[in-house]
């Protein structure tokens, strides 16, 4: 193992003038011929021998204590594994970031559907059947609860610390007061967003075996397989090596399966090592899945700041608060992403920025692409509508007047260092949707129509790559390449592909490095047994911190076959096949892993949040025209252009269909996404209900990539984009209702149709009064 | 009951509960698990086949209404292990991200170019409105089909790269 180390300037300069070979091109998806003939083998998929369906016994009550769990007449229990939480053989706590979330609630029920026991049997049907014969009783008087923020921060009811908070955050920087004093214009406002679900379209799943007192082992579909192997080894206390995870192919994610798949794990385990070692089968239907895992974080921000009559974006304050239900699951790290987005691409003077999580009596919140981001990014973009409106800019003006400059810092002391130039990206998405001509036609025809109106908007916005401040260096995570029997090329990483693209690119970043055609670089499953930790499949790391150790992990592999296989310094892809033979006949395999380490100039002061946040960000700007129908408020779409600085593109193809596809689950959380929470819990858990978009919803988007010319860490340059395109639409898209509605300002989402009558109605009212 | 059908183009008898739907016979009782379980509630798509030509959800189907009948599942669609110009089309537009609504998708849009082998962009969107696809946006399934029937000329072609 070694330290990853950045390729000689030299190498670059060489490379540049080359040109890319493999990087940059639209090869074609890894796996992508199995998954259209229908041959991938997802987790529901297999049917192990001799195996057991589970499932999980939930609370009918958000908080209580258990007081009898009767399993009625009728069924033949004896039949059946059970597992209660006294059959926990190790610690019964998933080991997220606080260590507080226990697999089977014991004493306290603090959510409504928490899993308080398990039961399976080799006839899926009959366990269907019985998880409907299971009465639990509950002890409710003593144990009132409480759902939302404003309960949460009222403290009628403490239940987590001295005041309901989970985590808490700020940042601060300049003369507040002063900034304030001098100011042309204050402007505040209010704004709140709702949960989402993620909605993967293949609902959770794990098959676990366990051979007891030896070897635990689970597949099924996730993201973070080490995180895992880490949350079994606590639970059945024993070494983490005797744990090992497999991904099968994985059908969406999102972040909903980045520590969920922990806690279904372990309930599979648990089934298996109680039935004495036959594989235990979890997957749920989609009622339960929507019920009973994570979703995004509402959120309640109260935003205020202050401008001259210039347009001078003078200071921020803002109150970013998070509902995180009834485990702290990850969201001190959403709270604290959401918060240092908060700010926007903007140079503020001045700002005031604190962030708390509450906890509430609500399932769990937690990961959902984003992360934090979106929310905040939300109530500061449309802030900024208002106060353009006050002042008479446009929107666009605005935030021209203000945008950050190379060289200049943000709120956290991080100096750009990027040749950003965020007026050429927005300028860009204004010149392809025509967005003057729009605006002065929509004036025109919104003045002609009562029962149509129109308005035209825009986001401008960036979201980091990797981890927050020194997570990557904590993390230290692993990859490694190999030259074996079998494959020219291999490469050991732990990140998996959920649909991103990201095995292709890691193919196209060792094809390019090692100048070999990607057919002969084989991606090995991700299996702990097989590969290193390189972390987890989330944050946006994946490109950015995950590829470029296997471009340092193939750079030290070429040095290898440099110094010992005769391999010349400029080497065609025959010279690396011709080396790589001469190596394997007089050592045997060629192994090269790395280990990350920040770069130094990029530093991170947890105590005070000051510092180099992440190293890398992507810029980008959402552009929306929309048309509301007076009569029943429906928004349609009708242009959106989303322009993006990602660095050097390693897939054109794959990261446009990420970004479209970021944006079109960021338009049903804009417009249709609405999670009904009852006691806490998702009323609304089936797709009829729940509606998301289809193919008949989505307006054609128009997504252009353009690269600044720059120096960044990433491999090639590269950056990551999986959440940037969440960012943007929802306050896009408020922003062009609101000028439809002649600028009265939505606060809330999402944009159902009756929240849109109800702000009008409401509106009214005040006007009336 | 015992039931007898064709299932891409290979003739089937079996003895099936009365209460199996179609997927589930498929998945579990024939191996034929390219048709995938995204709700099992005739809400999202991820399990259509075509039965006598007709896309349906197969959740929704008892496998003994299938007596008799004609199937085609996504296992039907490759020749010989040869792709079908619609499987390559979809892989060659990135139009499979996470892969779960492929299959589900190629019998929507099979179903389409058989009655209409030049769809233009609305039929495109009205034939795979049923099915679900949370990873793409639909963009580059729309613009595969387009080029597939010749057309994707006429449309702004993509700019990304
Ligand atoms: S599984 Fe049949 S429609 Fe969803
Ligand atoms: S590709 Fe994932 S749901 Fe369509």
């Amino acid at each position: 193992m070694s330290n990853s180390v950045v390729a000689p300037e030299q190498k670059e300069k060489q490379r540049a003038e080359a040109g890319l070979k493999y990087v940059g091109k639209n090869l074609e998806r890894q796996e992508g011929i199995p998954k259209v003939k229908g041959q991938a083998i997802y987790i529901d998929d297999i049917q192990p021998e001799g195996c057991l369906y589970g499932r999980t016994v939930r609370s009918p009550e958000p908080r209580g204590e258990i007081v009898d769990i009767v399993f009625e007449p009728g069924i033949p229990w004896d039949e059946f594994v059970i597992v209660k939480p006294e059959d926990i053989p190790g610690e019964n706590i998933c080991a997220m970031i606080k260590n507080e979330i226990p697999f089977l609630a014991d004493d306290e029920v603090k959510y409504k559907g928490e899993p308080l026991a398990l039961i399976a049997h080799e006839d899926q049907q009959m366990v269907d059947r019985a998880i409907n014969h299971i009465t639990v009783k509950m002890k409710t008087d003593g144990y009132p609860a409480f759902f939302t923020i404003d309960e949460a921060r009222s403290k009628q009811q403490v239940q987590y610390g001295e005041d309901n908070v989970l985590c808490s955050y700020q940042i601060e920087d300049g003369d507040l007061q002063a900034e304030f004093d001098k100011a042309d214009l204050i402007v505040e406002n209010h704004y709140k967003t709702k949960a989402q679900e993620h909605l993967y379209i293949e609902p959770q799943g794990i098959i676990a075996e366990v051979v007891p007192g030896e070897q635990v082992t689970v597949r099924g579909s996730l993201q973070c397989p080490y995180y895992i192997t880490g949350a079994l080894a606590n639970l059945f206390a024993i070494d983490e090596t005797s744990v090992r995870v497999i991904q099968t192919t994985t059908g969406g994610a999102f972040g909903g399966k980045e520590d969920y798949p922990s806690i279904l794990a372990g309930h599979a385990a648990l089934l298996s090592l109680k039935s004495g070692g036959r594989p235990v089968k979890m997957v749920y239907g989609r009622e339960e899945d929507l019920l009973a895992t994570t979703k995004r974080h509402p959120s309640d921000t109260t935003v205020r700041a202050a401008f001259d009559k210039q347009g001078k974006m003078l200071a921020l304050e803002m109150d970013f608060a998070l509902n995180g239900g009834a485990y702290p699951t990850l969201t001190s790290t959403v709270l604290s992403r959401g918060l240092l987005h908060s700010f926007g691409p903007y140079n503020w003077p001045a700002v005031n920025l604190q962030a708390r999580a509450y906890m509430t009596n609500s399932t769990p919140f937690s990961a959902f692409r984003g992360f934090g981001a979106p929310q905040s990014i939300y109530a500061l973009e449309l802030l900024l509508n208002e106060a353009a409106e006050q002042l008479q800019l446009d929107p666009a003006e605005l935030r021209r007047r203000n945008f950050l400059q190379p060289g200049d810092s943000m709120p956290t002391g991080q100096v750009i260092k990027e040749q950003i130039d965020l007026e050429q990206l927005m300028d860009r998405a204004l010149e392809k949707i025509d967005y003057r001509r729009k605006k002065q036609e929509f004036a025109v025809f919104n003045r002609e129509n009562d029962y149509k109106k129109r308005g035209i908007s825009l986001a401008t916005f960036f979201h980091g790559s990797g981890f927050t401040g020194d997570g990557e260096e904590k993390l230290a995570s692993r990859a490694g390449v190999k030259i074996s029997s079998e494959n020219p090329l291999e490469i050991l990483v732990a990140n998996v592909e959920f649909g991103q693209g990201i095995h292709t690119g890691f193919v196209q970043i060792a094809a390019e490095t090692c100048n070999l055609p990607p057919e002969l670089i084989e991606v090995i499953e991700q299996d702990t047994d097989k590969v290193p930790n390189s972390g987890p499949t989330v944050a946006s790391r994946s490109t950015m911190v995950v590829g470029r150790l296997v471009q340092d992990a193939c750079e030290e592999l070429v040095e290898e076959l440099k110094n010992t296989a005769g391999l010349p310094d400029d080497f065609t892809t025959e010279d690396f096949l011709a080396a790589s033979k001469n190596y394997l006949n007089s050592y045997g395999e060629l192994y090269k892993e790395v280990q990350h380490h920040d770069p130094p100039e990029e530093q991170w002061d947890e105590e005070n949040y000051r510092g180099s946040a992440y190293s890398g960000y992507a810029w980008s700007c959402d552009v929306v025209a929309v048309e509301l129908d007076m009569i029943d408020y429906r928004v349609k779409i009708t242009d959106f252009v989303s322009t993006v600085e990602a660095g050097q593109l390693i897939n054109p193809d794959m990261a446009a269909g990420q970004i479209e596809g970021g944006i079109v689950q960021a338009i049903g959380y804009t417009l249709f996404e609405n999670v009904v929470l009852e006691e806490g819990v998702m009323k609304n858990n089936h797709y009829a209900d729940y509606i998301i978009p289809t193919a008949a919803d989505v307006p054609s988007i128009d997504v252009e990539f353009i690269e600044f010319p720059l120096k960044n860490y990433g491999p090639y340059k590269a950056k990551g984009i999986g959440e940037l395109p969440f960012d943007g639409p929802a306050p896009a898209i408020a922003g062009a209702v609101a000028l439809a509605l002649d600028k009265q300002f939505i606060t809330l989402i999402p944009l159902l149709p009756e929240t849109i009558h109800d702000t009008l109605s409401k509106l009214e009212e005040t006007t009336d009064a | 009951m015992e039931i007898s059908l064709t299932i891409n183009g290979k003739n089937y008898q079996r003895e099936v509960d009365e209460t199996k739907n179609l997927l589930h016979f498929l998945r579990e009782d024939l191996g034929l698990t390219g048709t995938k379980e995204g709700c099992g509630a005739g809400e999202c798509g991820a399990c259509s086949v075509l039965l006598n030509g007709r896309p349906v959800n197969s959740c929704l189907v008892l496998a003994v209404e299938a007596n008799n009948c004609e199937i085609r599942t996504v296992e039907g669609e490759a020749v010989n292990g040869e792709l079908s110009d619609l499987q390559k089309a979809l892989h060659k537009h990135h139009a499979v991200q996470c892969g779960f609504c492929t299959p589900g998708m190629i019998i929507s849009i099979r179903a389409l170019l058989e009655k209409n082998p030049q769809p233009d962009e609305p039929e495109i969107k009205q034939a795979i409105e049923g099915n679900l696809c949370r990873c793409t946006g639909y963009k580059q399934i729309i613009e595969a089909v387009l080029d597939l029937t010749g057309q994707l000329d006429q449309k702004e072609e993509l700019t990304h790269a």
